[in-house]
C-alpha cells in the first residue's frame, strides 16, 4: 500500500473518493476551498477512470447546492391526502417510532408485508441482506425495467456479463460491435476504450436504431428496426456457419456445442442432454459428446476423445442425438434466411452479410497470441494464450423488449462461435466472474420457510434452473409481490419493480401494508403508465383508508416519489458519507483482478439528512433483526462504519463488505479478519483496493483450473468445475418440459401458462417479435418509440443540476423527416404521439439519424411540475415529456391474458416495444400535465441566480 | 512564438459533454470565475460557459453522420476580439499566445464578441464583463499542482482523450505532431483570423474481405455441413450463397 494523499495547491484541501453521480462509480479527487468544493477531478491512479472524468462526475459540485435538497424527515399531515404537499416535520427520533412500531407489527405478523424495493443503488447486499433478515422475500432493485435481460442472457449462456462484470479487451480489440448501446453505464471504461480502438485503427460497428454518442463515431452504422436485434444476430449467425467461420476449437473445448441432445419426442429425456444408463437430469450430470475414434458416446473433456462438432447419431440404447452445434446450424440455417432476416430487421442483406464476414475473418485471420503459460481444467498445460480481436457489447436495446432474453442468448451464441470470450481481444470476464451457469443462490421454493419473526434461509432473489426453484405456492400462485420467480416469469433474477405498484394497489397476488423505496422514482419516470401509477398511489378503499397503506421513501431530493409517500427519510449525498462498493454487491473490477472501494464524507451533511445506510443499521437494530443484533436483541453494530468493518458471513467465513486490508494487522486480502483500521488503509490508498491476478489466471477463466482453484479458495464459487458456456440451455428446456407435462416434479397450474413456456422457453436462441406487437394493431400504430439516454444525464437523477439542466432541458421527439413528410409534420411542430395505451403531446424536431419507422427521445427529462423544487413553469415540465405515459406496465396478452408487459423468461419490462402512432396538434406546451407539486417543508428557495465560487474574494 | 492551442479529434468525441461541464467545475472558482448561471432552476436557465458542445447532422438518412463539436475561443493569431476593444481589455499574451481578458478594463461593450467568428465569447451579466477559455492559464503554469496535472480542465477530463494540448509553434511538441499526424485543420479559415485551435477529422476505418478466401472456405463449410444430417442441399442454396 502506498499513502498517497491527494496533493493540493498550498491553502486547499484535497481527498479522495468515489463518484456516484451515476452508477460507473470513478475515482475521483475532490479539492476543497473555504469548506465548499473547488474542484472535482478523476482520481488519475485509479482503475475505472484512470484519471478522467465525464460531466456528471464534473457537475457534482452543483448536486450539493441543489435547492430541491430534503433536510428534514416528513410525515404526511393527518387528514390530508397524498401527494397534496401537508407536511409535518419531524424528527429521526419520531421517524423511527413509527417504522419501528409498523415494521415490527409486520415482522410479527406476515413479513411479506414489507414491500422493500430500491432503485439505482449500488448497496444491494446490504439492502438485500436487510430484507433477508427481516423476513421478506418482498426485495428486489431496479433491475427489472433496467437491463436483466442482458445480465441474465449472458449469465445463464457464458457464466458472466458485461459493464462491471466484463467487457470488450480495449487493449487489443480492433473490430468492435455494438447492438443497442449509445452510452452504457459503464460509462468512463467504454469512453477510455473507445479512445483506445481509435487510436488503434480500429473498427466500431453500432447497430441501433439512433445514431448518437458512441455511434456518432462509428466507421459503420446499421440503423435496424427496434426489437429485431435477435433476428439480425440469428443472421449473421447464420452467415458464419454457412461460411465456415466459427472457432471449431473454442466450441469443443468451452461450449457445449458438441454435447449431444435428445432428439427423440415425447419423453422425460427430450431435449436434455443424453445420459449413460439414464441417469437423472441433473445440473451436475457429465454430458456426453460423439467420440469419432470409437464412434461412440463419450464422457465430454474425456482423455482421447475426438468429438464431433456437427451430426446427428444413435446412441447404443437406440436414442437419437444431434450435438447442440447441429441443432443451432440447422435453426440457423433453415429459420434465418438472410432476405427474411432483412425483412424483419430492415438493414439490407448485404450489410448483415458484410459485418458477419467482417466479424468472422477478423477473428479467423488475426490471431493474437500472448505468451502466458496456463493449465486447463483437463490438465492440459498451456505455453501460450490465443485470442481474437473482435468484441461485442449489447445493453438496453436488446434488454428492454419482451424478447430480449432470447436475443442476448443469440448474443452470447455469435460470441461463442467467432471464439471470442475471456480470450484477449474479445470479451473479458471481471472477477467475481465467471460464475457456475446459472449461479448457485436460488430463490426460496418453499413458502412455508417465509414466517412471522424469522430470517429467510437465503436472500430473496436467485437464478432457478429448473421449475422446483420457483417462489410459488402449492395452487401455482406467486409468492412473491412482484409475481417474480412465477409460472409467468420464471427467471427474474432481478425482481420486477415495474409491477409492484399495480400489484399492491390490486391486492394480487395479496395486500401489502408498507411500501419502502429507496433511490427509486416509482411516482415518475420509474414506473410505466405513470399517471395510472399516481392514481394507485393515491386510490382509497371503501372505508376511505390508502389501497396501499403505507409509503416510505428515502431521498436526498424531493422527487415525485418523495411527494407521494407519507413518510420521506432525507437522505445524504454521495459526497457526504462513508460507502462501499463491494465485491458481494457490484464491484468494479478489472479484467486483471479485483476491484472494490469506498467513499468517505468530504463534506458534513445539512443537520437532519442521515445516510440511508446508517438508517438501515439503525433500524435493523431496533427490529432486533438477526445478523444485526445478537441474541439478546442488542445491536451488534454501532453504526454503518462499524457493521461494515465487524460483519462477516458467518463465524467460519471471514468474507465482508470489503476485500482490501483485512485481518487484523492488514495483511490478508478477499479472506481474514475484520480489521478495525481497514477503513483508514482504504483512505490512505486513495479509497479503492486492487488485487491484481496472476497473468496465468487472467485468460479462459472458464476452463483455467488455476482461476476455478484461485475463485473457489476465495468463495467466489462453491465449485471448481469448469463453466462450460450454454450453446444449447437445459434450463430452458427443463421449463418446457413441464409445461409439455413431460417432466415429474412442478408442473405449471393453467393451460395458458403452458402454452407460453412452450412457446418461449426454447433452449436455442430464437427470435419472436416483441409481445406489443401482438397485442395492438401494428396498423394503426406503425412506429416504434424508444428512448436514449443523455450522456450528459445517464443515470445522474440530476435534472435539478443547474449545469447539467442547461445541456438538456427540454427532449424532442427526433423523427425522420422522410417520415415526416409521409405524415405531413413540419419540423418543431407539436404533435400528438398516441399509443394503444394512451396519449401525450410533444414537440417533434428532424432528425436523419434515425430509423424511419422510429421516433426517440431523450429519457426522464420531463419532470412534473415542482418536482425537484424546479420552477413549476420549468421547460422540464412544460415542454418536457415522458414516453412513460404510453407505455402499459401490463399488456393483454393472447396466451396469457393480463399480465405484465415484459420478458415472458426474465420479467424484463418491455418499454422499447412501445408502438405509436403520431399527428399533429393543434395547441402547444406537453401534456399531460399535473397540478404543481408543493415546495415541502425544509426545502431552501430557489435562487433567481447563481454565481458560484469557493473564492472569499475576486483578485 | 510560443501558441499554446488545443487539438480536438473529432473521430473521437462522442459529445459527451465532460469537457464543457469539468471546465465550468474549475474556472468558476478560478482566477476567471465565477461562471454564473441565470435563473438556474427556472425557464430557460443560462449561464457563462467557456466551452460549449455542439451537434451537427452531415448528410441524409441513411448516410448520415453525427458530429459533435466541442468550441472554445480559438486563441487566433490575428484575434479580432483584441483588435476591435475599445479598452485594451482584450489581448494576447505575448509568452504563450493565449487570449486573456482583463475584468478591471472590460466595460462590457461586447464589441468582441461581435467581431469573434466563432461564437466563443460569453458575457457575464452579473459582473458586466466578458468571459471566455483562458486554457486554464491558472492551472497550466501552477508549480504546486503535480506535473501532469497542469494541463487544462478539458484535457484532464476528456474520457476519449480527443484532445491534445500544447505548442503548435514547437514543431516538436504533441500538439503539432497531432496536427500532423491526423490531418489537422483549422475551423473557417476563411475567417482570417488565423485560428490556433485544430480539429481532426474523422476517418472512417474499412475492413477489407479476402473474397476468394471466403469463397474456398464457403465450400468446405457448406461440405461440412451438408455431410451433417437433415439439412438438405436445397435449403442452403436457397440463400443465395
Amino acid at each position: 500500500m502506498t499513502d498517497t494523499a491527494a496533493s493540493a495547491p498550498a491553502g486547499l484541501e484535497a481527498k479522495f473518493t468515489t463518484c456516484y453521480m451515476c452508477s460507473c462509480r470513478c475515482g475521483i479527487k475532490v479539492t476543497l476551498e473555504n469548506g465548499k468544493i473547488r474542484y472535482i477531478q478523476g482520481n488519475p491512479d485509479h482503475p475505472t477512470n484512470k484519471g478522467v472524468i465525464c460531466a456528471k462526475g464534473s457537475a457534482g459540485l452543483m448536486k450539493q447546492i441543489s435547492p430541491a435538497r430534503l433536510t428534514k424527515p416528513l410525515l404526511r399531515k393527518e387528514g390530508t391526502e397524498r401527494g397534496a404537499g401537508e407536511w409535518e416535520e419531524i424528527t429521526w427520533e419520531r421517524a423511527y417510532d413509527i417504522l419501528v412500531k409498523r415494521l415490527s407489527k409486520i415482522r410479527s405478523t406476515d413479513p411479506r408485508k414489507l414491500a422493500f424495493f430500491t432503485g439505482r443503488d449500488q448497496m444491494q447486499a446490504l439492502t438485500s441482506y436487510f430484507a433477508k433478515q427481516f423476513g421478506t422475500p418482498n426485495f428486489a432493485a431496479h433491475g427489472g425495467f433496467c437491463s436483466v435481460n442482458v445480465a441474465t442472457g449472458m449469465i445463464y449462456s457464458i457464466g458472466g456479463t458485461g459493464w462491471e462484470f466484463g467487457g470488450p479487451d480495449w487493449d487489443r480489440t480492433k473490430y468492435l460491435v455494438l447492438f443497442g448501446v449509445a452510452e452504457d453505464h459503464d460509462s468512463n471504461p467504454f469512453k477510455i476504450g473507445i479512445g483506445k480502438l481509435k487510436d488503434r485503427g480500429g473498427k466500431l460497428v453500432v447497430i441501433n436504431p439512433v445514431r448518437s454518442g458512441y455511434g456518432a463515431v462509428a466507421d459503420e452504422w446499421i440503423p435496424i428496426k427496434p426489437g429485431t436485434d435477435g433476428a439480425l444476430i440469428m443472421g449473421m449467425i447464420h452467415v458464419l456457419i454457412a461460411n465456415g467461420l466459427y472457432d471449431r476449437e473454442f466450441l469443443l473445448t468451452r461450449t457445449n456445442a458438441p454435447q449431444l441432445v435428445v432428439v427423440d419426442q415425447g419423453g422425460e429425456e427430450e431435449g436434455l442432454f443424453w445420459q449413460a444408463d439414464g441417469a437423472p437430469d441433473s445440473d451436475l450430470n457429465t454430458n456426453y459428446v460423439w467420440d469419432t475414434v470409437t464412434n461412440t458416446p463419450r464422457p465430454y473433456g474425456a482423455k482421447g476423445v475426438k468429438p464431433a462438432l456437427l451430426g446427428a447419431f444413435t446412441a447404443p440404447d437406440g436414442t437419437k442425438v444431434k450435438t447442440s452445434f447441429q441443432l443451432l446450424s440447422e435453426r440457423a440455417l433453415s429459420d434465418y434466411p438472410l432476405e427474411k432476416v432483412a425483412h424483419i430487421t430492415g438493414a439490407p442483406v448485404e450489410k448483415i452479410e458484410k459485418i458477419a464476414l467482417e466479424m468472422g475473418v477478423t477473428a479467423r485471420d488475426e490471431t493474437i497470441t500472448l505468451p502466458i503459460e496456463w493449465t486447463d481444467t483437463w490438465g492440459n498445460r498451456h505455453d501460450k494464450v490465443t485470442g481474437a480481436p473482435v468484441a461485442i457489447h449489447g445493453m438496453r436495446g436488446l434488454a428492454a423488449h419482451s424478447n430480449g432474453f432470447q436475443t442476448v442468448r443469440a448474443l452470447s451464441a455469435l460470441m461463442m462461435i467467432l471464439g471470442t470470450i475471456d480470450r484477449p481481444g474479445g470479451f473479458r470476464h471481471k472477477p467475481p466472474f465467471p460464475r457456475p451457469i446459472p449461479p448457485c443462490p436460488k430463490p426460496i421454493d418453499d413458502p412455508e420457510l417465509i414466517k412471522p419473526n424469522t430470517a429467510l434461509p437465503n436472500p430473496p432473489l436467485g437464478f432457478p434452473t429448473k421449475p422446483e426453484n420457483l417462489m410459488v405456492n402449492a395452487d401455482g400462485s406467486p409468492v412473491r409481490i412482484d409475481k417474480a420467480f412465477s409460472w409467468e416469469h420464471p427467471l427474474t433474477a432481478h425482481g420486477m419493480i415495474q409491477n409492484v405498484i399495480t400489484n399492491a394497489w390490486r391486492g394480487d397476488p395479496y395486500k401489502i401494508d408498507t411500501l419502502m423505496f429507496f433511490m427509486a422514482n416509482m411516482a415518475w419516470n420509474s414506473s410505466m403508465n405513470t399517471a395510472r401509477v399516481i392514481e394507485m398511489l393515491t386510490d382509497k378503499e371503501a372505508d376511505g383508508s390508502y389501497r396501499i397503506p403505507f409509503i416510505v421513501a428515502s431521498d436526498a431530493f424531493f422527487s415525485e416519489q418523495a411527494a407521494y409517500s407519507d413518510l420521506v427519510l432525507p437522505d445524504t449525498t454521495y459526497l457526504e458519507r462513508y460507502d462501499v462498493i463491494s465485491l458481494l454487491d457490484r464491484p468494479i473490477s478489472e479484467y486483471t483482478g479485483l476491484v472494490d472501494s469506498i467513499r468517505q464524507p468530504i463534506l458534513t451533511p445539512p443537520e437532519g439528512c442521515e445516510p440511508f445506510q446508517e438508517t438501515l443499521i439503525k433500524l435493523a437494530g431496533r427490529l432486533g433483526l438477526p445478523g444485526f443484533c445478537g441474541g439478546d436483541g442488542k445491536p451488534l453494530f454501532r453504526d454503518y462504519k462499524d457493521f461494515i468493518t465487524n460483519w462477516t458471513m458467518a463465524p467460519d467465513t471471514p468474507i465482508g463488505f470489503l476485500a482490501g486490508w483485512r485481518g487484523k494487522e492488514g495483511r490478508d486480502h478477499i479472506v481474514g479478519e475484520p480489521n478495525p483500521d481497514q477503513w483508514d488503509m482504504y483512505i490512505k490508498n486513495g479509497c479503492f483496493f486492487e488485487f491484481e491476478l496472476e497473468e496465468s489466471l487472467q485468460y479462459n477463466r472458464n476452463i483455467n483450473q488455476g482461476y476455478l482453484n484461485w475463485a473457489l479458495d476465495h468463495k467466489f464459487i462453491r465449485r471448481n468445475d469448469p463453466i462450460i458456456m450454454k450453446i444449447y440451455s437445459e434450463v430452458m428446456q427443463r421449463f418446457r418440459l413441464a409445461a409439455q407435462g413431460q417432466r415429474p416434479g412442478r408442473q405449471p397450474a393453467t393451460k395458458a401458462q403452458r402454452e407460453r413456456l412452450v412457446k418461449y422457453f426454447d433452449p436455442l436462441p430464437f427470435w419472436y417479435p416483441p409481445l406489443e406487437d401482438g397485442a395492438v394493431d401494428r396498423k394503426k400504430y406503425p412506429i416504434h418509440a424508444i428512448t436514449q439516454r443523455p450522456m450528459p444525464m445517464y443515470h445522474s437523477w440530476d435534472s435539478q443540476n443547474a449545469w447539467l439542466r442547461q445541456i438538456i432541458g427540454q427532449n424532442f421527439l427526433y423523427i425522420n423527416p422522410i417520415k415526416a413528410r409521409e405524415l405531413e409534420l413540419s419540423d418543431m411542430d407539436w404533435v400528438w404521439a398516441e399509443s394503444a395505451h394512451g396519449k401525450i403531446r410533444c414537440q417533434i424536431k428532424f432528425s436523419h439519424a434515425v430509423q424511419p419507422d422510429t421516433v426517440w427521445t431523450w429519457n426522464a427529462i420531463g419532470k412534473m411540475a415542482g418536482a425537484w423544487n424546479l420552477d413549476p413553469m420549468a421547460d422540464e415540465a412544460r415542454k418536457s415529456f415522458l414516453l412513460n405515459h404510453l407505455i402499459s406496465e401490463e399488456i393483454n396478452d393472447a396466451i396469457v391474458g393480463r399480465v405484465s408487459n415484459s420478458d415472458p423468461i426474465t420479467g424484463q419490462a418491455g418499454w422499447y416495444d412501445l408502438r405509436v402512432r403520431i399527428y399533429k396538434a393543434e395547441e402547444e406546451g406537453s401534456w399531460p400535465q399535473f397540478p404543481a407539486l408543493k415546495t415541502p417543508p425544509g426545502v431552501a428557495a430557489r435562487p433567481e441566480r447563481l454565481r458560484y465560487t469557493t473564492r472569499s474574494e475576486r483578485s | 512564438m510560443p501558441q499554446l492551442a488545443l487539438i480536438i479529434d473529432l473521430n473521437k468525441c462522442v459529445g459527451c459533454h465532460a469537457c464543457a461541464v469539468n471546465c465550468k467545475s474549475w474556472n468558476t472558482s478560478g482566477k476567471f470565475g465565477p461562471l454564473p448561471e441565470k435563473t438556474p432552476y427556472g425557464k430557460e436557465p443560462t449561464g457563462v460557459w467557456f466551452n460549449r458542445v455542439q451537434t451537427w447532422e452531415v448528410g441524409t438518412y441513411p448516410d448520415v453522420d453525427v458530429l459533435y463539436l466541442p468550441k472554445s475561443c480559438m486563441h487566433c493569431a490575428e484575434a479580432p476580439c483584441v483588435a476591435v476593444c475599445p479598452t485594451g481589455a482584450s489581448y494576447k499574451r505575448a509568452e504563450d499566445g493565449v487570449v486573456l481578458v482583463n475584468y478591471d478594463d472590460c466595460i462590457g461593450c461586447k464589441y468582441c464578441s461581435w467581431a469573434c467568428p466563432y461564437g466563443c465569447r460569453e458575457f457575464d451579466e452579473a459582473d458586466g464583463v466578458m468571459k471566455k477559455c483562458t486554457l486554464c492559464v491558472d492551472r497550466i503554469y501552477d508549480t504546486r499542482l503535480p506535473e501532469e496535472e497542469r494541463k487544462p480542465a478539458c484535457v484532464l477530463a476528456c474520457p476519449t482523450q480527443a484532445r491534445v494540448f500544447g505548442d503548435v509553434q514547437d514543431t516538436d511538441s504533441a500538439a503539432s505532431h497531432a496536427i500532423a499526424e491526423g490531418q489537422g485543420f483549422r475551423l473557417m479559415p476563411e475567417s482570417g483570423a488565423n485560428p490556433s485551435n485544430r480539429y481532426l477529422p474523422r476517418r472512417k476505418v474499412k475492413v477489407t474481405v479476402d473474397q476468394e478466401m471466403i469463397t474456398v472456405r464457403r465450400a468446405a463449410a457448406v461440405k461440412s455441413v451438408r455431410k451433417s444430417v437433415d439439412i438438405e442441399e436445397a435449403v442452403i442454396e436457397d440463400f443465395g450463397f
